[in-house]
């Protein structure tokens, strides 16, 4: 497909990292549901396990399906390549793992999912890897959490629940003035609203179970490079960053005794991370997971614009009703990121937010066992709207502190704004709501 | 493995391998804005087939120091430069794009000390556009992605560099920001591509070669078209050489698009 100008976001949702099959000529992706593929020779096997070759071997380690994903993803973010994983947190963890060992530090957003901070906050200390928690917004303290043994900046596009906006530009430069890298966790707004690339992030992922599978139907996940971090300048560029990504620009006796850095001047986070990560941690994902997210993918556009504009006038109803005291949507100015989600997400801030009501935690109950339309459960990014109580369920094992760093309260109720009807949405809401203060009248309250 | 050429530190990429006097050599050449990098999968299959590999960054790129050659001729004489400290009497040379004429332009000078030569991507002239050339000089993001997108021919590439799930269009734009950046004394884009531009000697250097030469083509090359390399297949063809000629449904990405076919076709080439 030689042109003249770069395929737009649609197109390259629908083509990028395939083609029409070449053997039998469909046209949709075929699922290639088989653990391993047969070598032409002893010859050709030799030369793929010593990556001579390009191909595939093994479907834990690569799958001709998970490629066209991976391609697809990484085409939609501006990315080098991308790994497809067994779920958004396999791909966190992939990350990380890649990049460090015991000793190792990482700085992160409070702002995060309740199962990051736990990965982060609790097992991976298990592991000697800590991690230090900073507010988004606050600069000054990225930047004074910084220790010699800081290997990663990570953060959310827009934190869960309380869609605190990353100032991704600003975190980024702390990030590349320390030698590290910055993760963006971009699950809540998908490339269709943001590409974290362009603002400075070097490492992407997403839980692909959300929007860009978008039907509620598989877990998986992915990380994409942006190719943009230089591991060997951070490693070589002074005496205290020595060594620093020895695991990406030393040689590996783990693999050919490979230097990653030398096979690939923009790529080796990804060849250790496939290499090692992959097949080591076997975190991978199925073809047939993979098939169902691309097709979720071919429609990410249409159905992204959906729910944003579904979003808009659900936030409108809440914002002007009375029994709600708060609405966390960076669409109104009463939210602390709303000059940053105009600046960095003109097509909105994501269909996810938080809202509080003015009651007591019964009556939140109550709410959200009487809405018919929304379904209560824990997902988000769904074609389907979806409720849940965070505090009991998504953050339950967090501190009140670290919750009211993550923007929740007791009260707090998480909405994901779905494709349905919008008046449908509103009508739902409004019969809660009105559930709600029943249930305080009854109680007397 | 680094190396010290004319004084400066330079960095050959040697498939993986020790650098083995017994074996016969094969330089690899990038074009502009590249490095070794974009030669991994084809380099590192003849490291490990019975070649030393010496898959250079050109000075002034990457992990290479020294001044960016301004001239093909200078850069072809770094190639000579490069045999003489590694000590290698005769070698096969392979050069992609502004490669293909340094590595034309440096058999000509060693004569028989090339033993085949492999031109990728090639043109002659290698005229760029003015426009081009105000383009990497002046707004140098934007001609980036204007080469990459004429560079480009498919939206689905096999397995490549990376291995599967390579976006090699986002490989390829990653690299040439990195290269741009690893040089901030010189723009090495507009500096490459003025030395294709101005390169006058194809017609004459191809006719002084004394080795077979293998024109690597892409059928759907939009940066040095398959056509644009036809005055040198005519001339080497009439001055005698052994002159084989291979083209392939790809653009001006073959190592990374078509690495498979582009690897068969170099092997078969330099087998005795």
């Amino acid at each position: 497909m030689p042109g003249y100008a770069d395929p737009g976001f649609d197109t390259l949702a629908l083509h990028a990292g395939s083609s029409p099959d070449p053997v039998t000529g469909a046209r949709a992706v075929p699922i290639h549901l088989t653990t391993s593929f047969v070598f032409e020779s002893s010859d050709h096997a030799a030369s793929l396990f010593n990556l001579e070759r390009a191909g595939h071997v093994y479907s834990r380690i690569s799958n001709p399906t998970n490629a066209v994903l991976e391609q697809r993803v990484s085409a939609l973010e501006g990315g080098i390549g991308a790994i497809a994983t067994a779920s958004g947190q396999a791909a966190l963890h992939l990350s990380i793992a890649t990049l460090m060992g015991a000793g190792s530090h990482i700085v992160a957003s409070t702002a995060l999912y309740g199962g990051s901070q736990n990965l982060l906050h609790y097992t991976m200390r298990r592991f000697g890897i800590e991690t230090t928690f900073v507010p988004p917004g606050d600069m000054a303290l990225w930047r004074a959490a910084v220790r010699p043994n800081t290997k990663l900046f990570f953060g959310e596009t827009v934190g869960n629940p309380g869609l605190d906006v990353l100032d991704i530009e600003a975190v980024s430069s702390i990030a590349h003035a320390a030698g590290v890298p910055l993760l963006v966790d971009s699950t809540l707004t998908s490339p269709w609203l943001i590409k974290p690339f362009d603002h400075g992030a070097d490492l992407v992922y997403h839980s692909a179970t959300k929007f860009l599978s978008g039907h509620g139907t598989v877990i998986g996940g992915i990380v994409v490079d942006g190719g943009s971090f230089d591991w060997e300048r951070a490693s070589q560029g002074t005496a205290s960053g020595a060594g620093k990504f020895a695991e990406l620009t030393e040689a590996y006796d783990g693999f050919h005794n490979m230097v990653f850095s030398e096979e690939s001047t923009v790529g080796a986070f990804l060849l250790r991370a496939r290499r090692e990560g992959l097949r080591d941690f076997g975190a991978c994902m199925s073809p047939h997971t993979a098939w169902l997210i691309l097709q979720g993918i071919e429609t990410l556009g249409l159905r992204m614009a959906r729910h944003m504009s579904n979003t808009e006038k659900v936030v409108a109803f809440l914002a002007s009703h009375p029994f709600v005291s708060r609405v966390g949507h960076p669409l109104l100015e009463s939210h602390s990121s709303h000059a940053l989600a105009k600046k960095l997400l003109p097509r909105g801030a994501g269909s996810v937010f938080s809202f509080d009501l003015k009651g007591s935690r019964e009556q939140g109950k109550a709410f959200v066992e009487s809405l018919k339309v929304f379904s209560h459960l824990a997902n988000v990014g769904d074609c389907r709207s979806l409720v849940i109580h965070p505090a009991s369920t998504t953050h339950f094992r967090m501190s009140d502190d670290a919750l009211a760093g993550a923007g929740i309260t007791q009260g707090t109720i998480r909405l994901s704004i779905g494709l349905e009807d919008p008046d449908d949405l509103i009508d739902d809401l409004k019969r809660a709501l009105k559930t709600a203060e029943k249930t305080a009248e009854k109680a007397g309250l | 493995m680094y190396l010290t050429v004319n004084q400066h530190k330079t960095y050959c990429y040697t498939g993986g391998k020790a650098f083995d006097a017994g074996k016969p050599t094969a330089v690899f050449i990038h074009g502009v804005l590249n490095d070794h990098s974009v030669w991994i999968l084809q380099s590192r299959y003849l490291a490990n087939h019975g070649w030393n590999v010496l898959a250079v960054d050109l000075p002034g790129h990457c992990k290479s120091e020294g001044e960016a050659p301004a001239t093909v001729e200078a850069a072809a004489g770094f190639i000579v430069q490069l045999l003489d400290a590694v000590g290698v009497q005769r070698a096969a040379l392979m050069g992609h794009s502004w490669g293909s004429l340094i590595a034309l332009e440096a058999a000509s000078q060693l004569g028989s000390r090339v033993s085949q030569l492999v031109l990728v991507g090639t043109a002659f002239p290698m005229k760029v556009s003015q426009a081009l050339l105000d383009a990497s000089l002046n707004d140098p993001m934007a001609a980036l992605k204007m080469i990459n997108v004429f560079s480009r021919s498919t939206l689905s590439a096999p397995p490549s560099a990376l291995g599967p799930g390579t976006w090699v269009y986002g490989a390829s734009m990653a690299l040439g920001r990195r290269v741009l950046a690893s040089n901030q004394a010189v723009n090495v884009f507009h500096r490459g591509f003025k030395a294709c531009n101005d390169y006058a000697n194809g017609n004459k250097a191809i006719a002084h070669i004394t080795c077979p030469v293998l024109f690597l083509l892409g059928e759907q090359d939009q940066m040095t078209p398959a056509k644009a390399a036809q005055l040198l297949i005519d001339t080497a063809q009439a001055s005698g050489k052994t002159v084989t000629v291979v083209q392939l449904p790809v653009g001006h990405h073959q190592m990374t698009e078509l690495p498979e076919a582009t690897l068969f076709a170099i092997r078969d080439f330099l087998q005795p």
